[in-house]
C-alpha cells in the first residue's frame, strides 16, 4: 500500500469516527449544547480538557521551539503546564460552584455590569479568533503534507469535519470528540518518540531517555549533543541564559494566560460537582503532561539525529553529498520547508551557525555559509521519517497533528460563539429569547464563526503569527485578574473590575505594538523588536505578566477609592467559595 | 447554603487560602526558583550530562504541578467534609 493510501486510512478513519460521536452525542438543550448537560466524567473531562489545550502549537511546534531554543525555550514547557496549577486552585473550582454557562457570564454578574460582561466578550473573541486561526492554517498546512491536496482545499475538508460535529453537538459533541482525539493524538506523538529514544539511548521511556547514555557514544545525550552543536557554532543546548527576568516574566505571562483563557476554563463548567472541577484539571495536566514530559526528549533528540544525518562521520569530517540527501530531506524539499543552495558548490550540506565567532572556522574549512535551512515546525512531523519508522506511523502523525489541531479549534469557536448567543444576543440584545430560540441561535454563531475561522485561515492577517503576545497577553492582562479578584476579594467592585482590565489590556497592547507594529501592520513600530531596545530587557511577549499587576493595582485602587460592592453581590462572592449547592445554580 | 457568615465559612476560606499559599510557594519554587533564578546554586548537581535546574526545567517542574494539583484536591475534599460544605 502507498505511504498515500496508508494516510487517507488514518486520517478518514478518524474523521469517521468523530462524526459517528457527533451523531450518538446530539445537544438537545441549551445546557447540552453550552456545558454538555453538565455531566461530564472529571478523568473524561481531563482527557477533553487534554485535546482542547493541545493545539497544533503543541503538537507541531513546540518541540521544534525547543530543539532551537534549548534551556532557553523550557519556558513553553513550565509556562504551558504551570497555568493548571492556578486554574485548580483560583479559579476552576468557584467558577464551577458559579455554575453560568460562559466566562464573561461570571465578569458581568460579579462586577454587576454589562460594560463589564461586553469588555470581557471583546477580549475572550480577539484572544480566540487569534488563536483559531492558527488552527484551522495548521490544518490546512498537515492536509496538504499528507493527503497532498491544496492546502485550501484541506483547510476546507476540515472545517466540514468540525462543522458537523460541533454545529450538531456543541459542547457534548466537542467534549467526546476531544476524548477520541486526545487518544488518537498522545498516540501518534508518543509511538515515534518512544523508538527514537530506544534507537539513542536504549530506554523506552523518552522523558528518561533525554538524561540517559547515548548508546553510539557512551556518553549523556545531552553532553552528546552540546558537543556536536558546539562544534558547528550553536550556543550550547543546556547553556544557562543571562535575560533572567526576562524568562521569569514570559513563564509568568504564559501561566496566567493559560489560566486566563475562556476555552480552557469552560470546560471545568461541564463536570457535575466542585470537587470534580479540581479532580479535572489534575487530570487534565497528567494528559498534557504525557506530552510535554515527552516533547522536550523528542526535542533534543530529533536534533541530534539531525546532526547526525548531516555529519555521518562526526562534525571534523566533511557532511554529506547533496545528491545521497535522505528521502525526507527531498520530501520535505517539495514543500519549501526545506531549502538548500550550494553556496560553496561543493555537492555537500553544509549545516553550521553563521556567527561572527564561528567565521573563522568556517573560513578554514571552505564553507561560505550555512546551506541547509530547515522550518522548525517539520520536527515533529519529519521525525518518524528520519528514524525509518514504518509507514503507518507516519499515518498515525497526520492523523494525531490533525486532531491537535482540530481538536483546539472546535472547543474555540465553541467559547466564541457561545459568549456571542449567549453574552451578546441573550445578555444584551434579547434577553426574552426563548431555551429553544437561543439553542438555534447558538448553532447559527457557532455556523458563522466556522465560517470566518476558515476564511481567515485561508487569508490569514498579520495578526494571525502573534498567537503568544496577542491570545495570552490578553487573557493574562485582563480575564485572569477580573476573574481571580471577582473570587478572592469582595472589596472590588464594577469601576474598579472595569478600570482593571482596560488599563491593564491598554498597556499590555501598546507595549506589544511599540515593537511589533500598531495593530501589527509591519513599519508602524517606535521602536525596533530587539533585545537592547525593551524596557527592563522585557520581551512584548512577556508583558502580559505586568499587565496582570498593572491591572490589579488599578482595579484595588479605583475600588478603595469607591463605594462598596453592594450587599447582594458579596453575598454572590460568598457563595462561589463554598462547594455545596452548586448542583441548583445549573439554569437561572 | 444560608450564604456563612459563621464562624465555619470563614474558617473553612481561611483553610483553603493556607492551602493554596502553600502550594503556590511550591510551584514557584521549582519552576521560577531551581528552573531559572537558582539554577545556577543547583549547577553543582549533576544529572544526565546537565544540572539539577535544566531538569527542573523541563521535566521536574511538571512532575511537581501535577502531584499539587492532587495534592490540593485531595485536601481540599477532606476540607470541604471537615466543615460541612461538601457537595453529596
Amino acid at each position: 500500500m502507498s505511504q498515500f493510501a496508508i494516510n487517507i486510512m488514518f486520517v478518514g478513519g478518524s474523521f469517521l469516527l468523530y462524526i459517528a460521536i457527533a451523531i450518538w452525542a446530539k445537544a438537545g438543550s441549551t445546557s447540552d449544547f453550552y456545558v454538555a448537560g453538565g455531566g461530564v466524567h472529571p478523568i473524561t473531562n481531563g482527557a477533553a480538557i487534554g485535546a482542547d489545550w493541545m493545539s497544533a502549537a503543541s503538537f507541531i511546534s513546540m518541540a521544534g521551539l525547543i530543539a532551537a531554543g534549548g534551556y532557553a525555550n523550557s519556558t513553553f514547557l513550565m509556562g504551558w503546564t504551570g497555568g493548571y496549577v492556578l486554574l485548580a486552585m483560583l479559579l476552576a473550582p468557584y467558577l464551577r460552584k458559579f455554575g453560568k454557562f460562559t466566562v464573561p457570564e461570571f465578569i458581568g454578574d460579579r462586577f454587576y455590569s454589562k460594560n463589564a460582561r461586553l469588555v470581557a466578550v471583546v477580549c475572550l473573541i480577539v484572544a480566540s479568533v487569534t488563536y483559531v486561526i492558527g488552527q484551522m492554517a495548521g490544518a490546512g498546512v498537515a492536509f496538504s503534507r499528507f493527503l497532498e491536496v491544496d492546502s485550501t482545499v484541506g483547510l476546507m475538508i476540515a472545517a466540514v469535519v468540525v462543522f458537523i460535529y460541533a454545529v450538531m453537538g456543541g459542547m457534548k459533541g466537542i467534549t467526546y470528540t476531544q476524548v477520541a482525539q486526545y487518544c488518537v493524538l498522545i498516540v501518534a506523538y508518543t509511538i515515534p518518540a518512544v523508538f527514537i529514544s530506544l534507537q539513542l539511548t536504549g530506554n523506552p521511556i523518552p522523558g528518561l531517555g533525554l538524561f540517559s547514555t547515548h548508546v553510539d557514544s557512551g556518553m549523556p545525550i545531552l553532553s552528546k549533543l552540546n558537543q556536536v552543536i558546539t562544534d558547528l557554532g550553536f550556543n550550547e543546548y543546556t547553556a544557562d541564559i543571562d535575560n533572567k527576568l526576562n524568562m521569569v516574566l514570559f513563564t509568568l505571562s504564559l501561566m496566567i494566560g493559560t489560566a486566563g483563557l475562556p476555552h480552557v476554563i469552560i470546560r471545568f463548567f461541564t463536570v457535575p460537582k466542585v470537587a470534580d472541577a479540581r479532580w479535572s484539571a489534575g487530570w487534565a495536566l497528567v494528559f498534557i503532561a504525557l506530552l510535554y514530559l515527552t516533547a522536550p526528549a523528542v526535542a533534543s533528540m530529533a536534533r541530534l539525529n539531525l546532526m547526525t544525518t548531516i555529519y555521518p562521520d562526526g562534525t571534523a569530517a566533511e557532511p554529506i553529498q547533496y545528491d545521497e540527501r535522505p528521502n525526507w530531506i527531498k520530501e520535505w524539499e517539495v514543500t519549501g520547508l526545506i531549502q538548500f543552495t550550494d553556496k560553496n558548490e561543493d555537492g555537500r550540506i553544509q549545516l553550521y551557525n553563521d556567527s561572527e565567532a564561528f567565521a573563522p572556522t568556517a573560513e578554514a574549512r571552505g564553507w561560505e555559509g550555512n546551506e541547509l535551512v530547515v522550518n522548525r515546525d517539520i520536527l515533529v512531523l519529519a521525525n518518524p521519517e528520519i528514524a525509518n519508522l514504518p509507514g503507518w506511523v507516519i499515518g498515525l502523525i497526520a492523523a494525531g497533528g490533525l486532531a491537535a489541531a482540530l481538536s483546539t479549534a472546535a472547543g474555540l469557536l465553541l467559547a466564541i460563539s457561545s459568549a456571542v448567543s449567549h453574552d451578546l444576543i441573550k445578555g444584551s440584545i434579547n434577553p426574552a429569547i426563548s431555551e429553544k430560540g437561543e439553542l438555534l441561535a447558538a448553532r447559527i454563531s457557532m455556523a458563522v464563526a466556522i465560517v470566518v475561522a476558515t476564511w481567515l485561515g485561508a487569508n490569514p492577517p498579520g495578526f494571525a503569527a502573534q498567537v503568544v503576545a496577542l491570545a495570552f497577553g490578553i487573557a493574562a492582562a485582563s480575564l485572569f485578574p477580573a476573574l481571580m479578584m471577582g473570587i478572592f476579594s469582595k472589596r472590588v467592585n464594577n469601576k474598579g473590575a472595569i478600570a482593571g482590565m482596560l488599563t491593564g489590556l491598554a498597556f499590555t497592547l501598546a507595549y506589544i505594538f511599540v515593537y511589533k507594529g500598531w495593530l501589527f501592520i509591519p513599519g508602524t513600530n517606535n521602536l525596533a523588536d530587539t533585545p537592547e531596545n525593551w524596557v527592563l530587557g522585557i520581551s512584548p511577549l512577556s508583558i502580559g505578566a505586568v499587565g496582570a499587576i498593572v491591572n490589579f493595582a488599578v482595579a484595588f485602587i479605583v475600588s478603595n477609592a469607591t463605594e462598596e460592592p453592594p450587599v447582594e453581590i458579596q453575598e454572590l462572592v460568598e457563595s462561589v467559595r463554598y462547594p455545596r449547592g452548586s448542583g441548583q445554580a445549573q439554569s437561572h | 447554603m444560608s450564604a456563612g457568615h459563621s464562624y465555619d465559612a470563614e474558617a473553612y476560606w481561611k483553610a483553603n487560602l493556607r492551602l493554596i499559599f502553600g502550594s503556590l510557594i511550591v510551584w514557584a519554587l521549582v519552576s521560577y526558583g531551581f528552573a531559572i533564578l537558582l539554577r545556577p546554586m543547583l549547577a553543582g548537581i549533576p544529572i544526565g550530562g546537565t544540572d539539577l535546574g535544566f531538569w527542573f526545567a523541563q521535566q521536574g517542574s511538571i512532575l511537581t504541578f501535577i502531584a499539587l494539583i492532587f495534592h490540593y484536591a485531595w485536601r481540599m475534599n477532606k476540607i470541604d467534609e471537615k466543615f460541612g460544605v461538601h457537595e453529596e
